[in-house]
Order: C-alpha cells, then sequence, then structure tokens
C-alpha cells in the first residue's frame, strides 16, 4: 500500500489541529452558528493574533470555513452543524404552526368550553 | 393561513412566530390560562396533552404529559416567569421523567407570549428560544462528535489511499 505523502501531511495538519486544548474550544464554539473573529477571540486570554493563528491552524486542516463579511471575518464550522441548527429551529416552527391551527380552530368553535368527544382524560 | 411571519436567529437559536387570530383578545388569553383548553391544542398531531397541574401566575409550576399513540407517556413542565392578563406571558418549559421530576439534562426552553388586539382581531407573537448553554452545547456536542467523526473518517480515507 501506498501512502502518498499529501495524504500524510494531511493527516499531520488534521492531528496538529485538534492537539491543542484551545483549537478545540474554538471547534467547540463554532459548532453553534458563525461567530464574529473578534467576539471568539474577546473569551480567550491570549491575543487576537494568537487567536487568528489558531483560526487559520484549523482552517488549514479543514475542520471550519472563515468568511469575510463586510470588514469582519466570521468563523464558522461546517455547514452541517449549521443545518443541523435549522433543521431543529425548522421543527419547533412545525410544531408551532401546528399548535396556531389548534388555536384557531378552537376559536372557530361555537363554544371554545364545548368538550371534545372521545378526548383521553 | 393563521401564521403571519416566522423569523429564526441561528446565534441566540431562537424562533419567533407571528400569528393572527379572528377573535378577541380575552378568549385568545383563555386558550392559554384555562388548563382544559390548553391540553385541546399543545401536543403535536398523534400526542393529545394532559395537563395535570397548572398554577397560571409568576413562579408557578405547570405539569403536563403528552400520550404517544402507542400509550407511551412524554412529561414536560413549565415554570413560569411572568404574567400580565391578558398580554405577556413568559415561561420555561422543559422535560421531565416518569413521575414529573425534572430531567436537568435535558434542554429548556424559553418562551415569551406576547398578545395584542388590533383590527377586531388578535396578534400573538411567540418566541421559542433554546435555552442558552444548555441547548447550544447539546448543539455543539453533536457538531464536535460529528466533526470527530469526519476527521476519523477522514483519517481512514486517507490512510487507505
Amino acid at each position: 500500500m501506498v501512502i502518498s505523502k499529501a495524504s500524510e501531511a494531511a493527516v499531520d495538519r488534521l492531528f496538529h489541529a485538534l492537539s491543542d486544548a484551545t483549537r478545540r474550544d474554538i471547534l467547540r464554539r463554532s459548532s453553534g452558528g458563525d461567530l464574529s473573529l473578534t467576539r471568539l477571540a474577546e473569551d480567550y486570554p491570549i491575543s487576537f493574533v494568537a487567536v487568528r493563528k489558531h483560526v487559520a491552524v484549523l482552517e488549514d486542516a479543514g475542520l471550519i470555513t472563515t468568511v469575510r463579511l463586510g470588514r469582519e471575518r466570521r468563523v464558522r464550522v461546517d455547514p452541517a452543524a449549521l443545518d443541523r441548527a435549522r433543521r431543529a429551529l425548522e421543527q419547533i416552527e412545525q410544531i408551532w404552526r401546528h399548535r396556531v391551527d389548534s388555536m384557531a380552530a378552537l376559536l372557530d368553535a361555537p363554544s371554545p368550553t364545548t368538550p371534545t368527544e372521545g378526548r383521553t382524560p | 393561513m393563521s401564521v403571519t411571519d416566522v423569523t429564526t436567529d441561528r446565534e441566540t437559536l431562537t424562533l419567533t412566530l407571528t400569528a393572527r387570530f379572528e377573535a378577541p383578545i380575552e378568549r385568545v388569553w383563555e386558550l392559554w390560562a384555562d388548563p382544559r383548553l390548553l391540553e385541546r391544542w399543545w401536543g403535536p398531531p398523534g400526542f393529545p396533552a394532559t395537563f395535570t397541574e397548572h398554577d397560571f401566575e409568576a413562579g408557578g409550576r405547570v405539569a403536563y404529559h403528552m400520550t404517544g399513540p402507542d400509550g407511551t407517556t412524554y412529561h414536560g413542565w413549565w415554570h413560569i416567569l411572568s404574567i400580565d392578563r391578558p398580554h405577556r406571558l413568559s415561561f420555561e418549559d422543559g422535560f421531565a421523567d416518569e413521575h414529573g421530576t425534572p430531567n436537568p439534562e435535558l434542554p429548556v426552553t424559553r418562551a415569551n407570549v406576547r398578545l395584542s388586539s388590533g383590527d377586531g382581531g388578535t396578534d400573538m407573537v411567540l418566541s421559542s428560544r433554546f435555552a442558552s448553554l444548555d441547548q447550544l452545547e447539546q448543539v455543539v456536542k453533536m457538531g464536535v462528535e460529528e466533526g470527530l467523526r469526519l476527521a476519523v473518517g477522514q483519517i481512514d480515507g486517507l490512510l487507505e489511499a
């Protein structure tokens, strides 16, 4: 089995990225949504430049992506994590849409205190 | 269609939904304040709710369970934070075990309800926020696990090359 040097280098970058506690923390916090680099850096006792270097290592390893929006740089984990937050919120939305429909149906009924037949007590 | 607007905020994990009802504000308020009415709309399809406790006042406790099609019950609780009848209600909504004991490991949702009269009907603005750190860490935990799974997958893929 031949392992290319490029492959080995990629594995090196991955392990290197995950080998630092601050970088693992950045990765965890980036999973919750996209954060501005400035806001992210505020929570660490190291310099902004040092945080930016950690972010660069994570980006180099393919674990996060950064995007420039206006004057800000935003950090986000791979889109799958953001999709999960979006999907979770969409599920909550569907629950509330159904509730609103049920509320409207109750309000349309001739008398709101009329018990429904067969309702489980 | 009663829902007139929906916005989501992925950073604060908040859903805000606006609905319009062609009914006076007092009647819409009663849908929340009367447990016998509340249980007729709270549960999702196939999971009717039963409210066993309903202290509808600031600091009050609400307990309910939902019954699934196979008879399995899912227990929940509210802790009422504030009430300003008939305009505002805010509460926390969480999960409990079969004895109704809150499960601290599961997320707590923060809900705010605002009713206002207008054009002969009532507008309801409902915001539902996944409880800060709990919810975020649960999402984050899933993300990190997924990230590590991906990382390990990448390693496997690279080693097989």
